[in-house]
């Protein structure tokens, strides 16, 4: 299945076979292992990219339906040398152990900010029409990246930390 | 996963045969697993006309296509249905709420661990094999609504919210003809055919869902019990919508999710409560009625009590008797 997908403001045609999900073609085609396999069944958020600029479990996307899309990973918003908000405040804060989860989780942030900015709502707000990043917001709204080393605390004070330098 | 064709529809038509594929988050997952392998793969995800929320006879017609997230924050649904928004963010994560779509959602499977199993006899999943989850562990299953084939029970947030709201589903056949059946009517008990969950026939396409006109000043809200306090499936799940004039209980709307093969509606609850005054020996009364005295497994006894005070809950807030975060007042839009 021939498929054109734009992955950090690069035109990649891939050939795939209909099965090849868009955790495997980034990985094993594209050569950008920045992006995790934890469970490879939605659960765990370690595979999360930006879809159209949305926040998605690439584990459960099946790269033939996504022609002409445009893909954020972990490589596209920062480098060694240029940290992203994000990638310097989860160093700064020790955001993590093994760093497993730390590509899906800096992207999920990346993708929760600006929900925030955009006026989303979460479960735990108590009013639908305003949101903000109270701690519990913020692990509400990150609930769907898991960290077995469970450096929850520190991540939200690195979230925390990149939203005031946002500002 | 087992090879398939995969078809991307351009037309209504072209769905007719194949499994539909939208969002795909709970799809894949089961696909990976074999426990469902279809032969062709057909991806509804370009067809038009699927994708708006339009204003439609005072309410709202949300597009088959439409995401959790979309609806969810869609300005309209929280100012006049926001039991709809708060049931969709009680539902999965972030990530899976941006994919999955608002059809997948009501066609989503039952989470019984044996019918994830492959190895295990399930009526849903292998019609005729039997029910593993008679005489095993299953402290997720149904406490209403199921039969001697089948225990499981229908996992939606969405689904449930949607009942309480009198929603409509949309179907569009192979030639293109629409109808509408109420939410309560689109899904079937499981009796002797736990396979077949609903009243969709092949080729027939849910297209959109109904929400009728919201009355204004309403109490809504939507009450989620589950084992972590984010991202997990509900044990039990209240919805309710509650207009009071003074302290009388005026209109009620509620349905309950978990706890059946479908959403849970029982209208003698609803004719309890309705012209009442609202007090706690009232609800205790109704959350008696509502639950049954004994559950089809001994693994879902603790859904009894846990339903009952739920519902309990969700009335005290609903009639003002509880102040709680999570009640949601209706605003009409025009």
């Amino acid at each position: 299945m021939k498929t054109t997908l734009t992955v950090n403001a690069r035109e990649y045609d891939v050939d795939n076979d209909p099965r090849r999900t868009l955790l495997d073609t980034l990985r094993d085609d594209l050569g950008l292992p920045g992006t995790k396999k934890g469970c490879d069944h939605g659960q765990c958020g370690a595979c999360t990219v930006l879809l159209n600029g949305e926040r998605v479990n690439s584990c459960l996307c099946l790269t033939a339906m996504h022609d002409g899309d445009e893909i954020t990973t972990i490589e596209g918003i920062g480098s060694p040398d240029k940290l992203s908000a994000l990638q310097e405040a989860f160093v700064k804060h020790d955001g993590y152990q093994c760093g497993y989860c730390t590509p899906g989780q800096i992207m999920s942030a990346t993708a929760m900010l600006k929900e925030i900015s955009d006026g989303a709502p979460s479960y735990v707000s108590d009013d639908l029409q305003t949101a903000s990043l109270s701690d519990a917001e913020m692990a509400e709204r990150m609930s769907g990246n898991l960290c077995r080393c469970s450096a929850y605390p520190l991540i939200r004070e690195a979230i925390a930390m990149a939203s005031e330098v946002k500002k | 996963m087992k090879p398939f064709d995969y078809i991307r529809a351009g037309e209504i038509e072209d769905v007719a045969g194949g499994q539909i594929i939208a969002g795909g988050t709970n799809l894949l997952d089961l696909m990976k697993i074999q426990v469902v392998a279809p032969d062709a793969l057909v991806d509804i995800t370009r067809l038009d006309g699927l994708s708006d929320i339009a204003e439609h006879e005072g309410g709202l017609r949300i597009g088959a296509l439409v995401t959790n997230t979309t609806v969810a924050n869609d300005a309209r649904v929280r100012e006049g249905w926001p039991l709809l928004s708060r049931a969709i963010l009680a539902g999965a994560s972030a990530q899976i709420r941006n994919k999955a779509t608002t059809g997948g959602n009501l066609l989503q499977r039952t989470r019984c661990p044996y019918f994830y199993d492959t190895s295990q006899a399930c009526n849903k999943r292998a019609p005729g094999s039997g029910c593993a989850a008679m005489g095993g562990a299953g402290r997720m299953l149904a406490i209403f609504g199921t039969s001697e084939h089948c225990l499981a029970a229908h996992p939606s947030d969405m689904a449930v919210a949607m009942a309480a709201l009198e929603a409509e589903v949309e179907i569009t056949n192979a030639s293109g003809e629409t109808r509408c059946v109420p939410m309560n009517d689109f899904y079937r008990g499981p009796a002797d055919r736990p396979d077949v969950e609903t009243v969709l026939g092949d080729g027939d396409l849910v297209t959109a869902v109904i929400l009728p006109t919201p009355r204004a000043g309403e109490r809504q809200t939507y009450r989620k019990v589950r084992d972590r306090a984010s991202y997990a499936f509900a044990l039990v799940s209240v919805a309710g919508s509650v207009r009071m004039e003074g302290d009388t209980i005026k209109d009620v709307a509620l349905a309950y999710g978990s706890v059946a093969p479908h959403p849970w509606m029982d209208q003698k609850v609803v004719e309890m409560l309705e012209g009442e005054t609202a007090s706690n020996e009232l609800f205790q009364r109704a959350a008696k009625t509502l639950v049954p005295e004994t559950a089809p497994h001994p693994d879902t006894e603790y859904k009894i009590t846990l339903l009952r005070r739920t519902f309990i809950a969700a009335m005290r807030q609903l009639t003002g008797l509880a102040d709680s975060a999570g009640t949601d007042i209706s605003r009409a839009h025009s």
